[in-house]
């Protein structure tokens, strides 16, 4: 495949090499590697993420019906997005081209759900130590606690949007985690007036946080525009789904893709065509594929999605405040697509703000009170489900036999149309913050920081979260550990061979 | 009228031994008709400890969170007293018990209820394996803990004050955990 700049060093067995391993407060195992030479000028960049590829291999053989609750336990903190994507794909293996209005929007509701509350987790508590602490702050306060003691209201609000969208998750689904509510041509479970209103209640304090969340994140991006409108710069081709009319739409559209200066490539494509429309390219050296536009080729073809390939993909957001703010995002840019990783938390924040009135405006729906909620049809043997994750687009694609057990499964995560641009943001700031400087501990939580841009999420086993700390070893040619920054459980840092 | 005492079991059920947090609140879920002195219990369970936890201590007596542990331990089980931290868990989106609790008091200004720590040892954490044999004896041993703290033998939380670092104080019968790598 095409090799980046900053990606092989011509001379690797002559560098040192910096580990970064974990990489922290994303999700799943990531781990960051750099070669410098003596002058500390940066050769290589490289960021491998030990991605869970097994999960296709423990769905094969399994009935087909048991696939929308099962590959929930791919990932603990999207659990619904995969729901809903295997959802779509089964919907197709049982002929339901076409869900019931209540199904649909119950579906919608959940997703949106799933949506409202995974940004407020990475905004107000995975990414805003670093954005109101400093990328060089204390590291005993670049933490969810730090937040919390700092700027408690902030924290609260935070906690409370995510609860909102949690207790979304719960009604539509029907149990808090492990929701079995999205069944293979609708869902199972009417939602109650009671339900209803319960959820209802909440939902003008949670459109006012969300406008909220969005004012804070556009002042912290005006007030260092510097900064915010270079850092990790990501020149790239951004690809979502859209509806029909070219509106933002998490749940359920055609695939467009806009190039780096804003002009579109490709719009309204089937995503049924997604195997011939993107090629999974390998790298020796990841775990992680690396998809490309086919026709382009894997140098020009790769792309980036999520918040900032969506909110800059769209005509339109339909709904009104979140609507008024993409056109204030845009206007920021003159005209120019935003490249930058630091305005993915702008764009996140913004579709945040489109989750809560989506919410609003589904729950006064009364179709969301129906009773039809399942469809169907002919019997079919393939199904792909694509949806708009919290971080991007995700394909789930399944082949049935005629015992109704999955012979095949492919799943293209988010965080894997991701992988090219997270490498090249992490290549752009190796390049701009740490060639030629001594490395410090902050430093090197710039590369974390592009990273987390991305919001990564990988399939994760839970058990191993939780108790990771950071470690980076300086390692000589001849593979000796020559210094060593370590990052403990309660935030202390350590230096030396000790 | 929330429940006066919550047992927190977290862990993937696809994933081996990581089960046994989800697994131990079955089984006493199983249980508890059987037990009225138990009073009023809430089993919770997720795949990991979040922020919004914080928010199911509230109104709580007493709390029991409940782990896997993929680290030899010397005994099936180990219990602790726990306190807020200023843990950084900062690693991936997950928060340790003690970040939980510190989320808690941030927010309410107030501490949290008497809070313990109970981890069951593991040994297989892959994905699609079976609950192992190991993991199985030790749940027994872990849910016979359980049945003993919900029905309130073991020592009141009083007694034991949790400490600033988040780790408390031990009860008789039961092992510090103050090095624990599962925290």
């Amino acid at each position: 495949m095409y090799q980046f700049e900053l990606e092989t060093a011509k001379n690797p067995d002559e560098l040192r090499r910096i580990v970064i391993e974990p990489v922290s407060r994303v999700e799943g195992h990531g781990k960051v590697t750099i070669l410098l030479d003596d002058d500390n000028k940066v050769h290589q960049v490289r960021l491998h993420i030990v991605e869970f590829r097994g999960f296709e291999k423990f769905i094969e053989g399994r009935p087909y019906w048991e696939v929308p609750v099962l590959v929930q336990r791919l990932c603990g903190i999207c659990p619904v997005s995969h729901h809903l994507a295997a959802s779509k794909a089964m919907d197709m293996i049982v002929g339901a081209t076409q869900l019931t209005p209540t199904a649909e929007k119950i579906r919608r509701l959940m997703h949106y759900g799933q949506m409202l509350q995974s940004h407020a987790l990475h905004f107000f508590h995975l990414s805003s130590p670093d954005l109101l602490f400093g990328f060089d702050s204390d590291v005993a306060r670049r933490n969810v606690v730090g937040v919390a003691a700092a700027n408690p209201e902030v924290a609260k609000k935070g906690v409370l949007l995510r609860k909102f969208g949690q207790e979304v998750i719960r009604v539509t689904s029907g149990k808090r985690v492990h929701g079995t509510g999205s069944v293979p041509g609708g869902v199972n479970k009417a939602l109650s007036a009671e339900e209803r209103d319960y959820l209802l209640k909440d939902a003008d304090q949670m459109v006012a946080w969300s406008r909220d969340a969005v004012r804070i994140i556009k002042q912290l991006h005006c007030q260092n525009a510097a900064l915010y409108d270079s850092f990790g710069q990501v020149p790239a081709t951004m690809m979502s789904l859209v509806g029909p009319g070219g509106e933002l739409d998490f749940y359920h559209g055609a695939l467009r893709a806009k190039d780096k200066d804003g002009e579109t490539m490709f719009d309204q494509v089937s995503y049924q065509g997604y195997n011939t429309l993107l090629t999974e390219g390998v790298k020796p050296w990841s775990y992680m594929k690396f998809p490309y536009i086919t026709a382009l080729g894997d140098e020009a073809g790769w792309y980036k999605v999520g918040p900032l390939s969506r909110v800059q993909n769209c005509d339109s957001i339909p709904t009104s405040l979140a609507e008024a703010e993409r056109k204030e995002f845009l206007a920021h840019g003159n005209g120019k697509p935003q490249h930058a990783s630091l305005a993915f938390h702008w764009a996140r924040m913004i579709e945040m703000l489109c989750a809560a009135e989506t919410i609003q405006s589904l729950l006064v729906d009364e179709d969301v009170l129906g009773y039809d909620l399942l469809a169907g049809g002919p019997r079919r043997q393939e199904g792909i489900g694509v949806i708009e994750a919290p971080r991007g687009t995700l394909f789930h694609h399944y082949r049935v036999n005629d015992d109704d057990l999955v012979t095949y499964a492919n799943l293209i995560v988010s965080t894997t149309n991701n992988n090219t641009a997270m490498n090249v943001a992490v290549r752009e700031v190796a390049k701009k913050y740490l060639s030629g400087r001594e490395l410090t501990e902050g430093l090197l939580n710039h590369i974390e920081v592009a990273i987390r841009c991305f919001d990564p999420c990988l399939s994760c086993a839970t058990h191993a979260l939780g108790k990771m700390p950071l470690e980076i070893s300086l390692v000589d040619a001849g593979g000796g550990v020559i210094d060593r920054i370590a990052k403990t459980g309660d935030g202390e840092i350590r230096q030396g061979l000790a | 009228m929330i429940a006066p005492t919550l047992i927190f079991g977290w862990g993937n059920p696809s994933r081996g031994d990581d089960a046994l947090g989800p697994l131990l609140l079955d089984r006493v879920e199983a249980l508890r008709s059987g037990h009225p002195e138990w009073g009023e219990v809430d089993l919770l369970t997720d795949f990991q400890l979040q922020v919004e936890h914080a928010l199911d201590l509230e109104g709580r007596r007493r709390v029991l969170f409940v782990d896997a542990s993929a680290e030899a331990l010397d005994s099936p089980y180990r219990v602790t007293w726990l306190g807020p931290a200023r843990d950084s868990s900062f690693t991936t989106h997950a928060l340790s018990p003690q970040g939980v609790l510190h989320v808690y008091a941030a927010m309410t200004a107030k501490p949290p209820p008497p809070c313990q720590l109970l981890v069951i040892a593991g040994e297989a954490f892959e994905l699609g394996t079976p609950l192992s044999g190991a993991a199985g004896a030790n749940l027994e041993d872990a849910l016979a803990w359980t049945c003993r703290w919900l029905s309130g033998d073991q020592v009141p939380p009083d007694a034991c004050p949790p400490g600033g670092d988040g780790v408390g104080g031990t009860p008789p019968g039961t092992v510090n955990l103050r090095d624990c790598d599962a925290l």
